[in-house]
């Protein structure tokens, strides 16, 4: 060997790979580490809650207007009813415009800006927000109807994203088609558009409407409160019980809740948003394997 | 355009359908077509031929405006049909793409059954009654060829279609228009040589009624089916006569290289 | 045929459409102007420096004192720790799913991961409530179980599903070309994955981040359950172990029993406020971040 210098490169080449190897494998190990530790603890202590939960579970606790659940799960199913029924035809138009008719532009990233900040806005704001105008300034009081139209706002950002994907799956050379025979873009849109798109748009609806139901933020003063008595709303000026209001104050507030109903509560609030979007993903996983085009 | 450039390009005799003058295409400023003037003849097939991304889609696409629903394309120049310009206030779109239909490249049936494929132009252009639509819907299948293998299926879904008779389904569904014009942007490219051998008898038996202008990649193709042909190289209209000249004697040098398959 | 007829209709419909295109921007400043029109009379009867840098909160106090000073510290504390946590371990499981988890295990992880986002910040808070809190209060022995660092910590599982996702998009977008490069010139993946890709999606893990950030300041209920509510200046590392509060928990523990139009009732909007501009912030940088990335996620 010659120079002193030659010896050392070969050295340093020889060594490489063996360290690098060793490298990968500790990094990878962490990297599988990480992954454990953000799904792990939460799905564990699910676990726990679904078992504390099944215990004090009872069928009429479900069902008992007085004591149980039923009036608080009929506040929240009418809640998301309405939510949906005002945030679907505003999220939908919206994505419709987005995908099929603005021009690129400044007023488009203004647009889309805007729907991006409309979804990190905090929910408590949306429920000032909610106070502010709907309880107050248009009169509606603490009430279905206020509430309601708060959580639209709060999910509509949801709808309109997942219209919009939705919307653009749709492959342009069926447009093409429908334009060279002469059709007009809003008879393009509702021919063809919006007919093979409409999947992918109640997934987005069956979304927005899981994350309706657990918000509680919006809803606290708009439209929830608490009561041990059997209040169900019979008008949407009527205020309501909703789960995660219920859930809450069970929690925190109210004395002498037996602990066996709070885990229930919050067992029954998480079967249900969690079952909305477990729908909601395996549909959207089905209609991707289902498309034919 | 050069005096012997002008000499290149000679006017079909007989009634003139469609016709440019000067025409230049830019997308954002790229120049897709320069000065092209040409006249096509009525009720016979032109062939547009050249090297891909020389501009005969785009050409193609002036026709019945499609480039309009392209952001950033910017249109010079004259695009005539009967002589009156497509461009015209006076002119609706939609109608104009009724007169000028377009077949594309890949066929693209829409997801639903063959009657209603069939139907959805009449459907979108007033055309309401049952008995009514029934009767384009057969005439149309049948000036496409297809009546005969989808008049048991014409509710099944026109997805389930081989490629062939998705073509020709998409043929019918601009038949069922009643145009006047067909543009075809390579109708066969996507298809095999059975398939492709009946559209091209489809495309002689149409062009009795019909004014068909083809751009195809296959010269074989253009010079069995075409009446009249024009070269395009690099958006410039090079050559344009009657397609036996074109093919055996051209006048450019550049035409006759290209159909030597000196450059493809 | 009924052109002219159809002509208007068409013209109507495109109207409407876009007026709900444009309804995004409405609402956002709607937001803004209903929160400035509600926070700014508190101006009136405190000075800005009272507010934002005063030390002490007691609204029921007469006078009422309406320093934020302890609530934006308490979020503060809240949200770092929150992000200490998240961030590593957020970016860690983002690297794992688009670059080493087998196919089987992606398929496994991903909805996993999309579960957990979707889970209710009130059952959150529930279960720090009940058992985390009692549980690290024990082991740490401290004397409740509520305090700053469990709200971190709650709060830092919530804004992970968050990162992961945006994260795992930003590496996915990463060109083939780049990584098959660095393997021809004898890299190991992880050696790739360090110097090449993880380098080139730099701006879609920091709008990760950012989002994630965004969703912490703002997250409300289980910080109400579980960070113990005292609006006292956190001192320090130690104060990690003490009760806090939080702005967001402020406003939702105390306006429903504040009078219409106080001063008490101003600042909490004015609360409102602040957190809307800060939230905002951070969504418009995340949001150009996210545009270099060349991609819009959502």
């Amino acid at each position: 060997m010659g120079n002193p210098q030659d010896g050392e490169a070969q050295l340093v080449i020889a060594r490489s790979p063996a360290r690098a190897r060793r490298e990968e494998r500790l990094a990878f190990a962490a990297l599988t580490a990480a992954s454990a530790i953000v799904v792990l603890p939460v799905l564990s202590i699910m676990v726990v809650m679904c078992w504390r939960g099944a215990r004090g579970l009872s069928w009429s606790f479900l069902t008992s207007p007085a004591e149980g659940l039923l009036a608080a799960v009929v506040g929240t199913v009418f809640l998301v009813l309405l939510t949906a029924a005002f945030a679907a035809p505003l999220g939908i138009a919206g994505a419709v415009y987005l995908s099929e008719y603005a021009r690129s532009g400044p007023l488009v990233r203004f647009i889309r800006l805007a729907i991006i900040n409309l979804a990190g806005v905090p929910s408590v704001v949306y429920g000032l927000f909610g106070l502010g105008l709907f309880v107050m300034l248009l009169g509606f009081g603490r009430s279905l109807l206020a509430g309601a139209c708060t959580m639209a706002l709060l999910v509509l950002p949801l709808v309109i994203s997942a219209s919009e994907e939705a919307l653009r799956q749709v492959p342009r050379g069926l447009r093409e088609a429908s334009f060279a025979l002469g059709a007009t873009r809003w008879q393009t849109v509702r021919n063809v558009v919006l007919p093979n798109s409409l999947p992918g748009i109640m997934t987005g609806i069956i979304l927005s409407v899981g994350r309706a139901a657990g918000e509680t933020a919006p809803i606290l003063f708009t439209a929830a409160f608490f009561s041990l008595t059997n209040p169900i709303p019979r008008s949407v000026f009527d205020p309501i019980l909703a789960l995660p209001y219920q859930l809450y104050v069970m929690a925190t507030e109210a004395p002498g809740v037996p602990e066996s109903h709070k885990w229930a509560t919050a067992l029954v609030l998480s079967a249900l948003v969690l079952g909305l979007n477990l729908a909601a993903i395996s549909a959207r996983a089905r209609l991707r394997r289902a498309r034919r085009w | 355009m050069t005096e012997e450039g002008a000499r290149n390009i000679i006017t079909p005799e007989g009634e003139i359908k469609l016709a440019t003058r000067d025409l230049n295409l830019y997308y954002d400023g790229f120049q897709a077509l320069k000065a092209v003037t040409v006249s096509i003849a009525a009720r016979r097939i032109t062939a547009l031929i050249g090297p891909s991304g020389c501009g005969k889609s785009s050409f193609l696409r002036c026709f019945n405006r499609m480039n309009d629903l392209i952001e950033g394309a910017r249109l010079e120049g004259e695009v005539l049909l009967d002589g009156r310009s497509v461009y015209d206030s006076g002119v609706d779109v939609a109608q104009l793409r009724k007169r000028v239909g377009m077949v594309f490249q890949t066929p693209n049936p829409f997801p639903m059954s063959v009657y209603d494929n069939v139907a959805y132009g009449p459907r979108l252009h007033g055309v309401a009654g049952r008995a009514e639509l029934d009767e384009v819907v057969e005439r149309s299948l049948r000036a496409a060829a297809l009546w005969e293998e989808v008049k048991d299926k014409l509710r099944q879904s026109a997805l389930d279609l081989s490629g062939g008779q998705q073509q020709r389904l998409c043929i019918a569904r601009v038949l069922a228009v009643e145009p006047e014009v067909l543009l075809m942007d390579e109708p066969c490219s996507a298809l095999d040589p059975t398939a492709t051998f009946r559209i091209e008898e489809l495309m002689l038996e149409l062009v009795q009624h019909y004014t068909i202008v083809i751009v195809t990649h296959n010269m074989y193709q253009a010079s069995r089916v075409s009446h009249y042909a024009g070269f395009f190289l690099l958006g410039e209209l090079v050559e344009y006569g009657e397609t036996v000249q074109i093919f055996e004697t051209p006048r450019d040098r550049r035409t006759d290289d290209y159909v030597r398959g000196r450059f493809g | 045929m009924r052109r002219g007829l159809g002509l208007a209709w068409e013209w109507l419909v495109e109207r409407v459409i876009q007026i709900a295109g444009l309804l995004a921007i409405v609402f956002v400043v709607a937001i803004f102007a209903f929160l400035l029109r509600d926070a700014l009379p508190v101006l009136r009867e405190r000075s800005m420096a009272e507010l934002l840098a005063g030390e002490v909160w007691s609204p029921t106090a007469d006078p009422a004192r309406l320093g934020m000073l302890p609530l934006l510290l308490g979020s503060l504390y809240v949200t770092v720790g929150a992000l200490v946590i998240a961030m590593p371990l957020g970016i860690a499981c983002a690297t794992y799913i688009a670059e080493v988890a087998s196919p089987r295990a992606r398929e496994v992880l991903k909805p996993l991961v999309e579960m957990l986002a979707a889970i209710p910040s009130v059952v959150f808070g529930f279960l720090g409530l009940m058992l985390v809190g009692p549980w690290l209060a024990e082991l740490l022995r401290l004397p409740i179980g509520m305090f700053a660092a469990l709200g971190s910590l709650m709060l830092a599982f919530m804004a992970m599903p968050t990162i992961v996702s945006v994260s795992e998009d930003a590496l996915r977008a990463v060109p083939r070309a780049l990584r098959e490069n660095s393997l021809a010139l004898g890299a190991t993946r992880w050696q790739t994955i360090a110097r090449v890709v993880l380098p080139a999606g730099r701006s879609g893990v920091i709008a990760a981040v950012l989002l994630g950030l965004g969703r912490t300041i703002g997250e409300t209920m289980t910080v109400l359950m579980v960070t113990g509510n005292a609006a006292v200046i956190p001192e320090g590392l130690a104060g990690f172990w003490r009760p806090v509060r939080t702005m967001t928990a402020t406003i939702a523990s105390e306006m429903g029993e504040t009078a219409y139009r106080t001063p008490h009732y101003h600042a909490l909007f004015f609360i409102g406020l602040v957190l809307f501009v800060i939230t905002f912030i951070i969504n418009t940088i995340a949001e150009w971040a996210i545009r270099k990335t060349g991609r819009l996620s959502s």
